[in-house]
Formats: structure tokens, sequence, C-alpha cells
């Protein structure tokens, strides 16, 4: 077994991408940016990669920039939070109608108003309907795994569609966690050189990004959404050759004590690590009580859903975001549609929580499941709760 | 008839016979800009890939699933072509060096309208320059947002009335003046910029093959008439393209290592009028104001003059690209 390591996550992030032979990184200090892009420079500063690294003048050219390179077939990579991806925002959809096997580190934080910075998923959840695949990570660990795996998936001939590898902002990203780096000669083995479909080059001219009016609109949509909904099974495929390779297994869906509970919490990111303790203590207090977590946010993992909740008679939602005056959080809204058509399905109960940092204990999260039940047991229904904030 | 074989004797021995944005494409009649596209691609040749944004040229030339483009193209959005210019330079460049394309250069050119590189693709465009990439910029400048319906843009001259800066009662149509950009280009360091007209052709070719030798970042600002935007007539393109010179409104010049050059030479300036009198967009002006514009037209023309005149070349090893790659 490879050597732990203590190292914070975004530089081990941005370790991770130097192990994977990248051509081209764009990136741009918005803030907040995270230390993966500083990072990486010096790992292109010091030659351990050889790779381009375009220092541009805002997140909308960072996203351009690699957009443009990953035409050429280069094998590419960007970083960014909050207020840089939103200011990507126009560029996104772009990049996935392309199929642009862009891979993007996203240091999750609040989005303004007012000016935060802090942790929440406020920036990814308006990126939610831009055809990127998107998974969220709850530690070092998968961190690194994820955004190794990301170029492989987002590359694959069946795919090529871009990446996103959401990192909680300092939550995780400025933790020093132990990570073991798989060898070099192994991620070699597991990532060979991009091949890419067509590339911009004089010896093959081709057209990119063309005009398509109402003819042909709609089968480009449709066309984006058959192949991020067939990306699952790939991205499943590779999840197994990593594991046959290096030990971890990845799945959409990850449960903890939840085969037996009657009552379910459901995360995603960060957060699933410290609602883990809750389920013990919930447990040692006689609770049925067990975790999900959801990794793959696009493609929606349907089916594990409803087979990881589908004998609770309780589910918390917890939601990172808020879609305001609509359904509470978006999380919540997905898996409501997700089990509305089941013959049985549990009472869902959403909290939205830990908005812009606000820290999340063990005890809160016993608090709301402890709620959830007795809200269950006297039948009382609750769209969704702001959990703990005032006002 | 004398013409045309004359034409056929000399013309291939200066402008590449190939075309390599093809006929068919969706331009209007008497277009200025889709002209000085095809002459640039003339000028450029095969090896080279190009960054468009958004706007007439995009949407005229890459109908899906059709497309006018015998090179490699790219288009990704409005203000982003130097953006995705760049970081197609640098996938070629890395894409090279680690040996995973042909060892040969490529030229990158971003091609934006006056909208793309003037306003909203201004940040793009310094951004790209000051990072010293090897790629030529082209501004095709028809001095309006002409794709979305004749909007002002900062390319609008002075008095030209647009759909936002419209002739009415109590207003003459565009209150401000045309930004100057190719100044802005000069003032990054940028060690080849030139303006340029199609009407003008081999003087455009030329510029275009001399900022395709620049190892570093060049700019061409062409200068396009839109029959359609402008309200002229459509056979009268060609003539206005050498009226805007002639009135020196529109003077052609080039700027090689800050050294300022006049490529085409205009004896005795024509009044500005000759130039105005068959364009719609000028039709409501009055001469008092007809002579404001001719006194700034002489003014920035004096200008020109002055740095040509004046300034000298820079010196090679200060102002080289890529000195620390």
């Amino acid at each position: 077994m490879a050597k732990r390591v203590g190292m914070e996550v975004a530089i081990a992030a941005a370790e991770a991408v130097g192990m994977c032979d990248i051509d081209v990184a764009a990136v741009y200090p918005i803030t907040p940016q995270s230390h993966i892009a500083e990072h990486l420079s010096e790992i292109v500063a010091d030659g351990r990669t050889d790779a381009e690294f375009v220092t541009v003048e805002s997140e909308h050219s960072a996203i351009s920039c690699v957009a443009g390179a990953s035409g050429t077939g280069a094998r590419v990579y960007t970083a960014t939070s909050s207020q840089g991806l939103m200011l990507m925002h126009e560029i996104l959809p772009i990049v996935s109608a392309m199929r642009l096997p862009v891979v993007m580190g996203i240091a999750n934080r609040a989005v303004s108003g007012p000016l935060n910075i802090l942790n929440d998923h406020s920036d990814i959840m308006p990126q939610r309907d831009n055809g990127w695949i998107a998974m969220f990570t709850e530690n070092g660990q998968e961190t690194v795994d994820l955004t190794i795996q990301s170029f492989k998936i987002a590359e694959h001939p069946d795919v090529m569609l871009p990446c996103c590898v959401n990192i909680d902002g300092f939550q995780l990203t400025h933790m020093v966690e132990p990570i073991e780096f798989p060898d070099q000669k192994l991620v070699n083995k597991f990532l060979p050189p991009r091949k890419p479909y067509a590339t911009l080059h004089p010896d093959k001219p081709v057209s990119m990004g063309t005009f398509a009016m109402s003819d042909i609109f709609p089968e480009v949509m449709k066309a984006k959404d058959e192949a991020l909904k067939n990306s699952k099974k790939i991205i499943l495929g590779i999840w197994d050759e990593w594991e046959k390779m290096f030990g971890r297994r990845y799945r959409p869906v990850e449960t903890y004590c939840a085969d037996d509970a009657d009552v379910i919490l459901l995360t995603m990111g960060s957060m699933g690590e410290t609602a883990e303790i809750g389920i013990n203590e919930l447990r040692k207090k006689g609770i049925s009580a067990g975790l999900v977590k959801l990794r793959l946010w696009r493609p929606f993992p349907f089916e594990e859903l409803k087979q990881a909740v589908k004998k609770a008679k309780i589910l918390v939602v917890t939601d990172r975001a808020v879609s305001f005056g609509g359904p509470g959080g978006p999380v919540a809204s997905e898996v409501r549609a997700a089990l509305y058509g089941e013959k049985e399905r549990p009472l869902i109960y959403n909290q939205i929580i830990g908005l812009g940092g606000r820290d999340m204990a063990v005890s809160d999260f016993v608090a709301m499941v402890e709620d959830a039940v007795k809200s269950g047991e006297k039948g009382i229904i609750k769209d969704y709760e702001f959990y703990g904030v005032r006002g | 008839m004398n013409i045309i074989e004359n034409f056929d004797l000399y013309a291939p021995r200066l402008v590449d016979k190939k075309e390599y944005l093809c006929s068919g494409h969706r331009a209007c009649q008497g277009c200025g800009e889709v002209l000085g596209l095809r002459l640039m691609c003339k000028a450029l040749g095969p090896d080279v890939v190009i960054a468009n944004a958004t706007g007439c040229m995009e949407i005229i030339s890459s109908m899906y699933p059709s497309t006018a483009w015998e090179v490699p193209w790219i288009h990704v959005a409005f203000e982003n072509a130097a953006a995705v210019g760049s970081g197609v330079e640098a996938g070629l460049k890395a894409l090279r060096r680690k040996g995973k394309i042909a060892d040969r250069d490529v030229k990158v050119v971003g091609v934006a309208g006056d909208g793309g590189t003037m306003d909203i693709g201004l940040q793009a465009l310094s951004g790209a320059m000051e990072r010293g990439h090897d790629m030529l910029f082209v501004c095709l400048d028809n001095e309006a947002y002409m794709n979305t319906g004749i909007q002002r843009s900062s390319g609008t001259p002075m008095g030209a009335s647009t759909t936002t800066s419209p002739a009415g009662k109590v207003s003459s149509g565009q209150k401000t003046w045309k930004k100057n950009v190719p100044e802005i280009m000069v003032a990054h360091g940028v060690s080849y910029v030139a303006t340029a007209c199609p009407s003008y052709p081999l003087d455009f070719i030329n510029k275009v093959k001399k900022a395709m030798k620049v190892k570093g970042p060049s700019y061409i600002h062409c200068f396009t008439v839109c029959p359609t935007g402008w309200r002229s007539p459509s056979e009268m393109t060609i003539k206005l393209g050498r009226l805007v010179v002639e009135t020196g409104i529109f003077p052609l010049y080039e700027v090689e290592d800050g050294k300022y050059r006049m490529t085409v030479e205009v004896d005795q300036l024509r009044p500005i009028e000759d130039y105005m009198k068959p364009q719609g967009r000028y039709r409501h002006l009055t001469p008092d104001q007809i002579e404001i514009i001719q006194d700034r037209v002489y003014q920035e023309y004096n200008k020109l003059q002055d740095k040509i005149n004046g300034l000298h070349a820079w010196s090679d090893l200060q102002y080289e690209w890529g000195l620390f790659d």
C-alpha cells in the first residue's frame, strides 16, 4: 500500500491534476480562488508537468481558453468557485454542446450577495442544467481520485462531455487530510493520452461551434441529454476499473447504516463524514437511523437512490443552497421527483443547512433527525426549513 | 476584356486563387465584411486556425450542417474570440512541444466585429495581447451591431443613426466619437498594428502577411462597409471603402515596433460629404454638424501625421515577445 501523506486538499487536487499529463490549464484568481491554481502553476513552473499555464484576465476567459485548447485535442483543466463559476455560466452549456471534455475543479463557495466567500453549494446549483457531469467529493482522498477519474470519464469516446469535481470550499479545500496518492505508472496506465474525435488542425480542417436554428437545435439538446444519461454506465465502468487498480470503490450513491434504517439522512459533499458520526449517536440512542450520500449529481442516479431509501419511512434531505420562492433546496426537489412514482416512499423533510459557511456540528444532524422523527410520528408535513436560522 | 486578361496574368501572383472561405454563404449583397474575411483568408493560406466571435460572419458562414470554411474554425461565444484563440494557441503550442501534432507553424487568428472587439470583447482582447500569444486578431469593423439589427457600438461614428442611437426630433444620432482601438493595441506593445480596408485589397493582403510573420500578438483593424446597416447602395461598397480613406476619416497605416507609416498616401483629402452623402445613416446631419465632424477628422489626421513624423521604432530587444519562455 502506498504511503499516506498529510496534505491540504486543494494542494492535493492540484497534485492529482499534475499526475494527469494535462496540456493546458487556464485559471483566474477571482475572489475566492483556492490553492488549486497556485499550486498547479508551481507544478508547471517546476517542470513536473509539461503544460501551458495561461493566466487569463477573467474566469469567462478561463473557460473560453480551455474550450479553445480542448478543441485542438489538448487535455485541459481549470479551477474556480463562487463568483468565478457564475461568470463562466454563459460558456458552460456551450462547452457541453460542443462535447469538449474540459475538467474543472470547483471549490464550492457561497454566491454574493452579500459577499461571503465561505462554503455552500449556491455556486454549482445554478449550473445544474448546463450539461456537465457533476460529482461531489467528501474528503481529500475522494478529491484526488475523482479528479484523476474525471479526465478519463470526460474524454471517453462514448461520453465526450465536460466534468466538474465539486470540493467544498474551506471545509474541505483548506483542510489538511491524510491522502494516499496513486502510483504514477498506474495512473499512466489508467489514463492514457486523449484520443480526440476531431481537432482544430489544418491537416484535417473542421468547423466547431456552428450555428443551428430550429430545424436542428432541439436534436442537439436531445443528444446532449442522452449523452449525459448514457455517461452513467461509462462512469460505473471506470469506477470498477479504478477499484481493481487502486482498491478504492466508488458508487453514485453511498450508504452508511442505511439498509435497515427507518429514518435516513441524505447529504452531498463534505458534511457526510460529520453526519456519519451523528448516525452513530442516533443509533446509540436507539433510533434506527442511516445515511445516504449523493456522489453523482449529474447524471442523477435515480435507480441507485430509489434502492438506497426504499425501506425508509422518513428521509431528511439536506441542501446547501436555496431555490428561492420554490420548493426549498434543489437536492430535495430532485429527490422528490425521483421518488414520486414509487408506490411506497418515505416522508421527505428538507433542511437547508450550512449556508455561507454556517457550521454544522454532529449535534445538529442528530437534532434534525430527531425532529423529523417526532414530526413524522405526529403526522406533521413540512416542505422545507432553514435549519437553525433566526428570523 | 483586356482588363480581365491582365488580371489573369498578374493577379494570381499577388492573390491566392484558392478560396478558404467558400461561396454559398449567406452574407448580404454588397457585404464589405465578408469580402474582408475572404481576402484575409487568401493572405493567411491554409496553415491557420480561426477563432470567430459570434456575429454576422459567424452566422452566415456556419449554418449547421453546412460550413463555408475550408480552414479549421471555432466559434464559442460573442465576447471571447481572443480568449478562445489564446486557448487554441496554447493547445497547439503544448501539443507540438510534446510531439503530439506535426512540428510546423500554425497561426491562430481571432476574428470579431466591432462589438466583439471594441465593446464586449475588449477585455478578452486586451488579456490575449498582454499575454503575448502568437495570434493575429482581426477586427472587421462595420461600425454597429449589424447582426442584431444595427445597434450602436463604440465603433459607430459621431452622428450616425442606428437603432439605438436614432436620429430624432431632438437627437442627431450617435453622440460619441469612435473609439480608437488600434491605438489601444499599440499601447499594449503589440509589435504589428495596422488598419486596412478591402477596397485596397493588396494593401490589406500585405498587412495580413506581415502580421503572419510576427512571433507574438498582432492586430489589424479592417474597415468594412455594411450596405444594410448604413443604408447605402450595395454596388457602392468598394467606392465607399475608398472614399473613407480618401477623406481621411479612416487612414490606412501600420505601426511596426512603434514606428508609424502611412501605407496609402492621399495627396489631397476630399471633403467628408463625398463619403457621407450616399449613406442613409448620415442623411439627417446639418451642414454645421458635418463641419464639426470635418474638423475632428482633420485633427485626428494631423495627430496621426505627427506620430508618423515623430515617433521612432522600439528597439528589438526590449519589445520582443517570449524572452522568458
